[in-house]
């Protein structure tokens, strides 16, 4: 107990609390903080133009998470029931992370610029005239968030998917129910922990998000990430990064409580 | 028709062996059947090609006449009870119950519902979930469950191995009772033979993907068709040619004449199984014979010289 909690601590707690200690602190003039203490940085956090940032950095994660479910179940499903390859199935959706996100966020960018591959090809095919929009919207930065964290969504419900017991599904069969009835009425309400993970995992991901807006946004839709990423280089203002910081903690906590209450209540 | 369910020449076979091999069978109407046979037999390959779960390589399956080879599990009039009852853990007792007449959008629920729960004394249990559940207690639902639906034919797959030993006998004259009220074609699948012999107006026993015979629990125990169905329902004793069940094999310390047969032998050693001893006398050319004896008139020591004998009677005669 003692060594968890010291390392608890000092991995967790310290540096929260530093964090803490920041945000209450007024700006160096060449960064970092100084005295006097105040909290003029959290009433700054009021202003409509920080309020819409994070009005908007909620609803996007909010749709890459739902197209994460709606993309990741059936994935998930299909890698459960494929036997022999599920090895090689899993290892595809793994694979990515063993590059730079970096690098892959850029890939992106070659493949949603106006002389990129999807807009060269539909140009050549004669479908479309003057490239398609792709790059530098809303659109690129759900579609990179989808891409980035999809697999934080299959790899959980993947895993509940697996215990199933296979007789679940023949009894359902038997009990005269067909294969679409058996999937909402069994599997779906059975995976609903491994879902519930991965929206969990792939929403607050992507509310920290900061590359992604940053290189397929252009940008001009930033998220609550940019701004404290912002804060803390070019602004130079860490004590409002460090508020801005612990506002995005407290909506994910305020989010996350629902869902840790069902799962205390045994509800999952 | 007074059979529900028929098997012609219905194969299993896989690349590298026959799970089942050219079995044809009939399922009286109303009768409780039951295939037995040792793991790996065939006996569930069999019962999951009629519940639809696996396809037959060749071969046809009818119920009440119809060819249902090609129908779906989900479009077959027969209902399984699951080896380990396959409960759905997100569903209530109620739920788990109501599961198959909402697939047939039944306007009423309750009341074939409260009926089944009453029939399988559930009443008042109905809210609970599985994992809340006793092992009999999930064997009622999983019963309950198939049965308000009324099924052609009901399949159970070793009902009564997920049970406590204790609750199995038990529960095997429930089973029994509840079979002959509602008036279903039971037809189980189980490995043992005793409750096989108890439970069954026919059994069915099969070996190595094939039926070896079929007939009454009485039949098949005192003439049994094969060497293989002899030794799976019960001890025999093999004397020369002819078998002979331990409760019809005697030992006696003079030799017996006229209708019984008799050899000498000698006693090697005595098992108490609380209602008998089974004493085993070895006969000359090695040959074991074992004899159920009373516990009062046991008072054998090993290595006494004594005579086996037996009615010719009782003997079991291969065809």
């Amino acid at each position: 107990m003692a060594p968890a909690a010291t390392l608890l601590a000092i991995l967790f707690l310290i540096p929260i609390a530093i964090v803490a200690a920041y945000s209450l602190l007024s700006r160096g003039p060449y960064g970092g903080v100084m005295p006097p203490w105040n909290v003029e940085n959290y009433m700054r956090l009021a202003d409509p133009l920080y309020l819409s940032i994070l009005w908007r950095t909620i609803l996007y994660s909010f749709l890459a998470t739902a197209v994460c479910l709606l993309a990741g179940f059936p994935l998930a499903w299909f890698i459960s029931r494929s036997g022999t390859r599920k090895g090689l199935f899993l290892a595809l959706v793994i694979v990515p992370f063993w590059t730079s996100f970096l690098v892959r966020t850029y890939a992106w960018m070659f493949l949603l610029r106006d002389t990129g591959l999807i807009n060269s090809t539909l140009q050549w095919l004669g479908l479309i005239h003057d490239p398609l929009p792709l790059l530098y919207n809303p659109f690129a930065v759900i579609v990179g968030l989808v891409y980035g964290y999809l697999p934080f969504m299959i790899l959980p419900i993947y895993s509940t998917l697996e215990k199933l017991d296979p007789a679940l599904l023949e009894a359902s069969a038997d009990l005269g129910a067909r294969p679409m009835t058996t999937m909402f009425q069994v599997v779906i309400p059975l995976a609903k922990p491994g879902m519930l993970a991965g929206g969990v995992l792939v929403f607050i991901s992507c509310l920290g998000a900061y590359l992604t807006p940053d290189l397929l946004g252009g940008g001009k839709t930033i998220m609550i990430g940019n701004l404290v990423q912002n804060q803390f280089t070019a602004a130079r203002d860490w004590p409002f990064g460090a508020a801005l910081s612990l506002l995005l903690m407290a909506v994910v906590m305020a989010m996350l409580m629902p869902v840790l209450r069902r799962e205390k209540d045994g509800l999952l | 028709m007074d059979h529900v369910l028929e098997l012609r020449k219905v194969s299993k076979r896989y690349p590298n062996h026959v799970a089942v091999d050219d079995v044809s069978l009939r399922v009286p109407k109303g009768a409780l059947f039951s295939l037995v046979g040792p793991s790996g037999c065939g006996k569930t390959t069999t019962l999951r090609m009629i519940a639809g779960f696996d396809q037959p390589t060749s071969g046809e399956l009818l119920l009440n006449g119809q060819r249902i080879e090609h129908l779906r599990p989900y479009e077959r009039n027969v209902s399984t009870v699951f080896q380990n009852y396959a409960l759905f853990p997100h569903l209530s007792a109620r739920e788990n119950i109501e599961f198959g007449l909402r697939r047939r959008g039944l306007a009423d629920l309750n009341e074939p519902v409260n009926k089944v729960l009453d029939l399988l004394q559930l009443a008042g249990k109905e809210s609970r979930y599985p994992s809340q559940m006793s092992g009999g207690e999930k064997q009622r639902v999983a019963l309950a469950r198939s049965l308000v639906l009324e099924p052609e034919l009901l399949l159970l797959d070793e009902p009564l191995s997920a049970l406590d030993p204790q609750l199995r006998k038990k529960v095997r004259v429930e089973l029994k009772s509840l079979q002959r009220s509602v008036g279903i074609t039971f037809l189980m699948v189980t490995h043992d033979q005793e409750e096989a012999l108890s439970l069954s107006d026919q059994i069915a026993v099969m070996n190595k993907g094939k039926v070896e015979q079929v007939g009454t629990p009485q039949e098949i125990y005192h003439k049994p068709a094969t060497r293989f169905v002899a030794g799976f329902l019960g001890h025999v004793n093999w004397i020369d040619d002819a078998g002979v069940r331990p409760e019809s094999t005697f030992i006696a310390t003079e030799p017996k004449n006229g209708i019984a047969r008799s050899r000498p032998a000698v006693i090697r050693h005595a098992m108490f199984y609380g209602n008998c001893f089974h004493v085993e006398a070895e006969l000359s050319g090695g040959i074991k014979a074992v004899s159920e004896v009373p516990p009062d008139e046991h008072r054998y020591t090993p290595g006494q010289q004594v005579h086996v004998w037996w009615h010719i009677d009782d003997e079991i005669r291969l065809p």
